[in-house]
C-alpha cells in the first residue's frame, strides 16, 4: 500500500491502494466515481478515457502510483454547478446517447479536442474521438454533437400537451446518460459485496474431472466457497425457450463448447481481484471437436445430445405453389450459395450485476433485455416460485439481443441464496466474448427464376445455420427465416426450408434481425444478378416486384394497409439516379493510371430491400402498461419495457401522455422491475414501440375515460394539471378536481389506467402458411462506395436510408436506430468475424471506428400501421438488414466482384475482382 | 502486494534494475492489455517519472528522441520532411489516447513483427541507446530486434533513447500502412520508405522497410540496389512493379493468421510499396536538401 495523491476534478484525494492499480478500477471501486466507464481493460474501447494533465488517456491503463500531483478529470466534473455544460446539453440535444455506456470517454475524448480546437471539422472530430468505440449510435449524432458544441444553444424542450408523438423529444433518461450519473450493470453494487469469478472450459470440446476443491478453499484466504453443478439448489438448465432449455449452469463431466462454465469461486472482493483461476483443481481431457456444421451433420458424428438426432436441432419450411415447377418455367434463373460467420454482439458493456438475499426471496439487479423471461429462468434454478425473485434491469449498455439469454444471474442468484450475502461479477471483455450468444454463421443456397418481363416466378432457399452448442434462440431463427427468404416481394411458388444445426461453437441466439440478414444478403445480391441478366435496373427491378397492399406474401397473408415497401423504393429513386451518375462521371475521369497512395478507385452505388416482422413469429407476446395519478397529482407512469439504448422510456412516455392528454413533463417513470411494472415483455424483435407502445397507448386512453368519467366529459374534453388540482374543460364548461378529495388506494394513487396488447397472430400450418406476424417493418438502403482495386480496400462514402416505420413516434430516436444499424450492417459486411478461440478481445475482433461510419441519410416513410400506436411500427432490427448486401452490390457495381462470404475483407474482395477479370 | 517504484531519475531506475526482478513499464499500453482481467503481480518499474527521458533534440551527429517520448510528442514536433515516414506512423498509432500514452521505446521493446514504429526507424537506420549501471551502449535498430517480441537487451539496461544520424535528416520519407477499419488497429502490412536523390533528380539512395511481413521488421536490400539511379519518370512508371515483387517474395516471409493469409501479405507489401515510391516521388524533389 503506497498513498497517492491527485486531484480529481479539482479535488485533493488522496488513495492508499497497490500503486500499480488502475487508475479506472481506483476510481470506480475506491472514489465511487463510475461514470468513467470499463468495457475492455485493454485500450481497446476508450469507455475509460480521463483526461491526466488535460490530455485524453485511458485509465485502464494507468498505474495510480504514477499520480502522485496530477490533475485527473472525468466525466463527473463536465457539469458546473449542477448544470450540465454546452457540450453535455448538445450531446443530450443531439441524440448523441443511446445506451449511454460509451458516452463519457466521448465526453472526454471531446472535451480535450474542443480546449484546443473550438470549432473541430468532422475529420478533425474523428481523429479526436477515434479512440472511444460506439456499438449503439454510428457515431453521426455524436461527431454532430460536438461539432455544434461550440454555439449550441440550448433551445427548450418545449413540448406541447397532445403533441408529444412525432417530435424529437429528448431522452427522458438522457441527463444521467452525460453526467456519468447512470448506473449501469456493475455501478451499484453494494460494497460489502462478495465477488465471483467463473471457472471456464479453454477447450472446444472436453471432459473434465474437478479434485480438492476443499483444499483450494483452504488455501487460498478470503475464498468463501467453490460452487458446481452439486451445489444448484434447483434445475441445472436454463434457456430463452422454455421447451429447449438445455444449458447447464455449471457444466457436468463434460462442456460442450470453450467458455461453457464449470464452476465458480466466490471471495472477499480483495483476495478475489488477486486470485488467479490457473490454480482451480480441474484436469482437463479435451475431445474432438465440431466446429463446422459439415462435420457435425457428418454421418457417425458425435451427437451434442442424444435426442437431436443428426445434431438438428430444429427445421422451418415455408411452401407455397410449385417451386420446381416454377423455376422450370422461368425464363431466367440465378444461383448462388453464401456463407457467413459467427458475429458478436460487441456492446460495450460485458455483463454484470449483483444479487442480495432479501429473507426468502432474491434480488438481481444486472443489465438485460428481459427482467421477467430472468425472473422464471432464475426460480427454475433456485427451485424457488418466481415471486421469490425480483429482477431489477440497472441501465443496460447495448444488448442486441445477447442480454436476453442469461448471463451473470444465476451465478449471483446462487451464490447470493446460499451464503445470504450479498454478491457482485462482471464479466471480463474475453469472458464475455467467449461465453455470450453470437450471430449464427450460415450456409445459404439459394435459386430465383424470373420471366422475360422481369417478374419474379420462383424462389427455392435452404439455409442451414450453426446455432453452437446449446438451444438458446436457434428454433426462433429457424422459424423467422423462411418467411422472411422472399424478402418483400411477390413470389408466387416459394420454398424456404431451414436448419438449426449444433457444433461446438458458442451458442448462437438473438442477434439484431434472427437469422434475417445473412438470408437478406442471398436473397438481395442474387437479385442484382438477375435484374442484370433481364437487362433490368436494380431499382425498378425491385419496384416491379415489390409486396404491396392487397398482395399476399409467401406465407399467404394480405395486408390491406401498412405496406410501405414501394414508398421507400420510390423515395431512393433520385438519389439512385443522382448516385448513378455520380458514378459513372468518377469512374469515367479516374482510369486508374492515376497513383493513389490510400483510397480512391472506382466507384459503386448498390440497393437493397428488407422487411421484417414485429414481435414473435406466431406466438403471443403481449405487453402491458400501468399508469397513475396520486393523491398528490404525480403522474406515474410504470414502464417495463427495458430501454437497452433504443429509447423506450422516451417513445413509451410520448404515447401515453398524447393518450391520456396530459403534458409530457408530468410524468415520472417507475422503470422495469419484476416487483412494481407489469410484464412488458422482452426488448426484442423490434417490439417495444409497437407492442408496449400500444399498451401505453391503451393505458392513457383508459386514464383519460377514467378522468372524462368524473365529470361526465366528452372524448374532446381537455384535461389539466396543476399540482393536485385536475381541470376537466369541455366546451364552455369547465370541472375542478381536488385530487386529494379522491379516495386513494394502498400506493397512494386516486386514478388508475392499464392497457395490455398481444398483436393478433395465427400459427402456421404445415407448409408455413398463415398469419405469423400482425405487421412488418420495410426498408432499402442505398450504399456508395470506392473500391482499392489494388488492395481490396473499401471507403465507403454514404448509405441512404429509407425506412417505412408506420409512424415515427420520435425522429430523432429513429434516425438513431437507422445510423446504428447501418453501422452494425457494414461492420457484418467489411470486417467482423468471431472466430473462437482467435479472435476474443476487441483487439482482434473488429468493429467499426468513428471513422468507417459514412454519413447516413435517413428518409422516413410512414405508412400508417392500423394496430400500431399512432401507426407506429418497429425499425430496431430493420436498419441493419440491408447494408450488407447493398455494401456487396455496390462492389459488384465498381468492379465486377461477385462476393459470397463474408467479411469482405480485403483480402477476398481482391481475390473476388481477380477472378472477375478472368471471367 | 507486489512492489512497484516510479523513480524521478534514470539511476535510481538503473539501480533498481541491477537489484532485482523488475518490470519496466513505460506507457502500459502493451503491459496492461496483456493483463487483462487480473491483479498486476509482478515487480513494476514504472520509468515514466524520468523526464530527462522524454524529448527530442539535436544532438551533434544524431537526432535524439528520449524513450519516454510518446507518439504524439513526435507527431507533433516539427521534425524535417525526411522523418515523415516516422510522424506519420506516429499519427496512425492506435488513438489519440494511445499515442498520448505509449512510447517509442515501448514499441521497440515490445517488438512485435507489426509494430509500426518499426519500418520508419529502419529506414531512418536509427540507432537504440541502452542504458544500464555498467554505461552506455548503442545497436542499430536492426540488430535490437532480434525476434518476435525479441531483443538484444540485457538485464539491467534500459532503452533510454533513439538516434537518429542526421545524414537521415536529408531527404523524403513516407509510411503506409494497411489495416482493415480506419483507426485502432494492428498493421496486416506496413511500408516505409525513405529517399534521398541527387542533383540530377535521380535516386541516390533509397531505403525500403516493410512491417509485418516477417519475423521482424525488415528492410529489403535488393530493391533498395536496384532503386538507385531512377528518374521521378521511372518511379512512375507502372513497370517498376514486377521488380517490386520479386523481391518482396526474396526478402518476406509472412504468416497467415486472423488478420490476412501470407499471399495477400505478400500482394498487399508490394503494392504499398510500389505506392510509397509513387508518394515519394509526386513530391517530385525526392527531397533534395
Ligand atoms: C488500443 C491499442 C492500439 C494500438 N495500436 C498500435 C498500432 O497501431 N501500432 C503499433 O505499433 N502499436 C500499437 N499498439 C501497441 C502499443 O501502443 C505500442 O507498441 C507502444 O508504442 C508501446 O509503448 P508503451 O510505452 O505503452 O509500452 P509498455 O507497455 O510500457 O512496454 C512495452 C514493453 O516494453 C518494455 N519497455 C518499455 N519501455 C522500455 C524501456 N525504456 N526500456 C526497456 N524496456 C522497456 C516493457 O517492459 C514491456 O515489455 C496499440 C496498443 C493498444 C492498446
Ligand atoms: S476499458 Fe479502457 S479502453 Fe476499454
Ligand atoms: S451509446 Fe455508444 S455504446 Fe451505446
Amino acid at each position: 500500500m503506497t498513498k497517492t495523491a491527485f486531484t480529481l476534478n479539482g479535488h485533493t484525494m488522496t488513495v492508499s491502494t497497490g500503486p500499480a492499480t488502475r487508475l479506472s478500477d481506483v476510481l470506480r471501486r475506491r472514489l465511487g466515481a463510475t461514470g468513467t466507464k470499463v468495457g475492455c481493460d485493454a485500450g481497446d474501447c476508450g469507455a475509460c478515457t480521463v483526461l491526466i494533465d488535460g490530455q485524453p488517456v485511458c485509465a485502464c491503463m494507468v498505474p495510480v502510483g504514477r499520480l502522485d500531483g496530477r490533475h485527473v478529470e472525468t466525466v463527473e466534473g463536465l457539469a458546473e454547478d449542477g448544470t450540465l455544460n454546452r457540450l453535455q446539453r448538445s450531446f443530450l440535444h443531439h441524440g448523441a446517447a443511446q445506451c449511454g455506456i460509451c458516452i463519457p470517454g466521448m465526453l472526454m475524448a471531446a472535451t480535450a479536442l474542443l480546449r484546443s480546437n473550438p470549432a473541430p471539422s468532422e475529420e478533425e472530430v474523428r481523429q479526436g474521438l477515434s479512440g472511444v468505440l460506439c456499438r449503439c449510435t454510428g457515431y453521426r449524432k455524436i461527431i454532430r454533437a460536438v461539432m455544434e458544441a461550440h454555439r449550441f444553444e440550448a433551445p427548450e424542450n418545449a413540448v406541447q400537451k397532445g403533441h408529444a408523438v412525432g417530435g424529437r423529444v429528448r431522452r427522458v433518461d438522457g441527463a444521467p446518460k452525460v453526467t456519468g450519473a447512470d448506473i449501469f450493470g456493475d455501478d451499484g453494487a453494494p460494497a460489502e459485496c462478495l465477488a465471483v469469478k467463473v471457472v471456464r472450459c479453454p477447450h472446444h470440446r472436453a471432459r473434465f474431472a474437478l479434485g480438492g476443491v476443499d483444499r483450494f478453499v483452504e488455501a487460498h484466504p478470503g475464498v468463501v466457497r467453490v460452487f458446481t453443478a452439486a451445489d444448484i439448489p434447483g434445475e441445472n438448465r436454463f434457456g430463452v425457450i422454455p421447451a429447449f432449455a438445455d444449458q447447464p449452469v455449471f457444466a457436468q463431466g463434460a462442456c460442450r463448447f470453450r467458455g461453457e462454465a464449470v464452476a465458480m469461486v466466490v471471495g472477499e472482493s480483495q483476495a478475489m481481484a488477486e486470485l488467479a483461476l490457473d490454480e482451480f483443481p480441474v484436469t482437463w481431457e479435451p475431445l474432438p471437436a465440431l466446429m463446422t456444421v459439415a462435420e457435425a451433420t457428418a454421418p457417425g458424428a458425435p451427437l451434442l445430445f442424444e435426442d437431436r438426432e443428426g445434431n438438428i436441432l430444429t427445421r422451418g419450411l415455408v411452401r407455397r405453389g410449385e417451386v420446381d415447377a416454377g423455376l422450370a418455367a422461368a425464363d431466367t434463373v440465378v444461383e448462388g450459395a453464401f456463407e457467413t460467420p459467427f458475429v458478436e454482439h460487441a456492446y460495450i458493456e460485458p455483463e454484470a450485476g449483483y444479487a442480495v438475499r432479501v429473507g426468502e426471496r432474491v434480488e438481481v439487479h444486472a443489465c438485460t433485455q428481459s427482467p421477467y423471461m430472468d425472473r422464471t429462468e432464475v426460480a427454475r434454478i433456485l427451485g424457488i416460485d418466481d415471486e421469490a425473485v425480483r429482477i431489477v434491469p440497472t441501465s443496460t449498455g447495448g444488448g442486441f439481443g445477447s442480454k436476453l439469454d442469461l448471463s451473470v444471474q444465476p451465478f449471483l442468484a446462487v451464490a447470493a441464496w446460499a451464503l445470504k450475502r450479498p454478491v457482485r461479477m462482471a464479466y471480463s471483455r474475453p469472458e464475455s466474448m467467449i461465453s455470450t450468444t453470437k450471430r449464427h454463421p450460415s450456409s445459404i443456397r439459394i435459386r430465383i427464376g424470373a420471366g422475360k418481363d422481369g417478374r419474379l416466378k420462383a424462389l427455392d432457399y435452404l439455409g442451414v445455420f450453426n446455432t453452437g452448442a446449446y438451444a438458446s434462440w436457434g428454433p426462433t431463427v429457424a422459424n423467422r427465416v423462411p418467411v422472411h427468404a422472399s424478402g418483400p416481394y411477390v413470389i408466387a411458388d416459394y420454398r424456404a426450408r431451414s436448419e438449426a444445426v449444433h457444433t461446438n461453437g458458442p451458442p448462437a441466439g438473438a442477434f439484431r434481425g434472427f437469422g434475417v440478414p445473412q438470408t437478406a444478403l442471398a436473397q438481395e445480391v442474387m437479385f442484382d444478378e438477375l435484374a442484370e441478366k433481364l437487362g433490368l435496373d436494380a431499382l425498378e427491378f425491385r419496384l416491379l416486384n415489390a409486396l404491396d397492399n392487397g398482395l399476399p406474401t409467401v406465407t399467404g397473408q394480405v395486408f390491406e394497409t401498412g405496406v410501405g415497401f414501394r414508398q421507400c423504393l420510390e423515395a431512393l429513386k433520385p438519389h439512385w439516379r443522382r448516385a448513378l451518375a455520380d458514378a459513372e462521371r468518377h469512374n469515367a475521369a479516374d482510369d486508374g493510371a492515376r497513383p493513389r497512395p490510400r483510397g480512391g478507385g472506382p466507384r459503386g452505388v448498390g440497393i437493397a430491400g428488407m422487411w421484417y416482422g414485429c414481435g414473435n413469429t406466431s406466438l403471443p407476446n403481449p405487453s402491458t402498461i400501468k399508469v397513475g395519478i396520486t393523491a398528490g397529482g404525480k403522474v406515474v407512469l410504470f414502464q417495463g419495457a427495458v430501454d437497452i439504448g433504443q429509447g423506450s422510456n422516451t417513445v413509451i412516455t410520448q404515447i401515453c401522455a398524447d393518450g391520456v392528454g396530459l403534458p409530457m413533463e408530468r410524468f415520472e417513470l417507475v422503470l422495469g422491475d419484476t416487483d412494481l411494472t407489469p410484464d412488458a415483455g422482452k426488448t426484442s424483435a423490434s417490439r417495444q414501440t409497437f407492442v408496449s407502445g400500444k399498451a401505453a397507448l391503451l393505458a392513457g386512453q383508459d386514464l383519460r375515460r377514467n378522468i372524462l368519467a368524473l365529470s361526465n366529459a366528452s372524448g374532446s374534453a381537455d384535461i389539466g394539471l396543476a399540482g393536485r388540482r385536475l381541470t376537466i374543460r369541455d366546451g364552455d364548461g369547465e370541472r375542478i378536481i381536488d385530487l386529494g378529495d379522491l379516495e386513494a388506494d394502498g400506493g397512494g394513487f386516486v386514478l388508475w389506467g392499464e392497457g395490455t396488447f398481444d398483436p393478433p397472430t395465427q400459427p402456421l400450418d404445415e407448409n408455413g402458411q398463415g398469419e405469423p406476424y400482425a405487421t412488418f417493418g420495410f426498408g432499402a438502403h442505398m450504399v456508395e462506395l470506392e473500391v482499392d482495386t489494388g488492395l481490396g480496400r473499401v471507403k465507403v462514402l454514404k448509405v441512404t436510408a429509407a425506412h417505412d416505420v408506420g409512424r415515427a413516434i420520435n425522429p430523432t430516436l429513429v434516425e438513431g436506430q437507422v445510423e446504428g444499424g447501418v453501422a452494425q450492417g457494414l461492420g457484418m459486411a467489411l470486417m467482423e468475424e468471431y472466430l473462437p478461440g482467435r479472435s476474443e478481445n476487441l483487439h482482434d475482433y473488429l468493429i467499426p471506428t468513428i471513422g468507417d461510419v459514412p454519413e447516413v441519410e435517413t428518409i422516413l416513410i410512414e405508412e400508417a400501421d392500423p394496430l400500431g400506436p399512432y401507426g407506429a411500427k418497429g425499425v430496431g432490427e430493420q436498419a441493419l438488414i440491408p447494408t450488407a448486401p447493398a455494401v456487396l452490390n455496390a462492389i459488384r457495381h465498381a468492379t465486377g466482384a461477385r462476393l459470397r462470404v463474408l467479411p469482405a475483407t480485403p483480402e477476398r474482395i481482391l481475390r473476388a475482382i481477380q477472378e472477375a477479370g478472368k471471367g | 502486494m507486489p512492489a512497484y517504484a516510479c523513480p524521478k531519475t534514470l539511476d535510481e531506475a538503473l539501480d533498481h534494475l541491477a537489484s532485482g526482478a523488475w518490470t519496466v513499464v513505460a506507457g502500459g499500453t502493451d503491459f496492461y492489455p496483456a493483463r487483462t482481467g487480473r491483479a498486476i503481480g509482478e515487480q513494476m518499474l514504472d520509468i515514466t517519472g524520468i523526464n530527462p527521458l522524454r524529448g527530442i533534440t539535436k544532438d551533434g551527429g544524431y537526432w535524439r528522441l528520449g524513450g519516454l517520448t510518446p507518439w504524439s510528442a513526435i507527431e507533433g514536433a516539427g521534425l524535417p520532411a525526411a522523418f515523415d515516414g516516422l510522424k506519420c506512423a506516429a499519427g496512425q498509432i492506435g488513438s489519440v489516447q494511445i499515442q498520448n500514452t505509449a512510447t517509442i521505446a515501448g514499441n521497440l521493446c515490445n517488438a512485435s513483427p507489426a509494430a509500426d514504429g518499426v519500418p520508419p526507424l529502419l529506414t531512418l537506420e536509427a540507432e537504440v541507446e541502452l542504458s544500464s549501471r555498467g554505461g552506455t551502449r548503442t545497436l542499430p535498430v536492426a540488430e535490437f530486434i532480434t525476434g518476435n517480441r525479441k531483443t538484444a537487451i540485457e538485464p539491467g539496461e534500459l532503452l533510454t533513447a533513439v538516434l537518429i544520424p542526421v545524414e537521415s535528416a536529408t531527404g523524403i520519407g513516407c509510411f503506409l500502412k494497411l489495416g482493415v477499419r480506419e483507426y485502432m488497429v494492428i498493421s496486416m502490412v506496413s511500408v516505409a520508405a525513405w529517399i534521398q536523390s541527387a542533383a540530377d533528380g535521380r535516386i541516390e539512395n533509397a531505403r525500403i522497410a516493410v512491417g509485418a511481413c516477417s519475423e521482424i521488421p525488415r528492410r529489403l536490400p535488393g530493391l533498395e540496389q536496384s532503386l538507385a539511379g531512377l528518374t521521378v519518370d521511372d518511379a512512375l512508371d507502372p513497370a517498376l512493379a514486377g521488380g517490386i515483387e520479386a523481391a518482396c517474395l526474396a526478402d518476406l516471409s509472412p504468416i497467415g493468421d486472423v488478420r490476412a493469409t501470407a499471399a495477400y501479405r505478400l500482394h498487399a507489401a508490394a503494392e504499398l510499396i510500389g505506392r510509397a515510391i509513387r508518394q515519394c516521388a509526386k513530391n517530385g524533389s525526392w527531397g533534395r536538401p
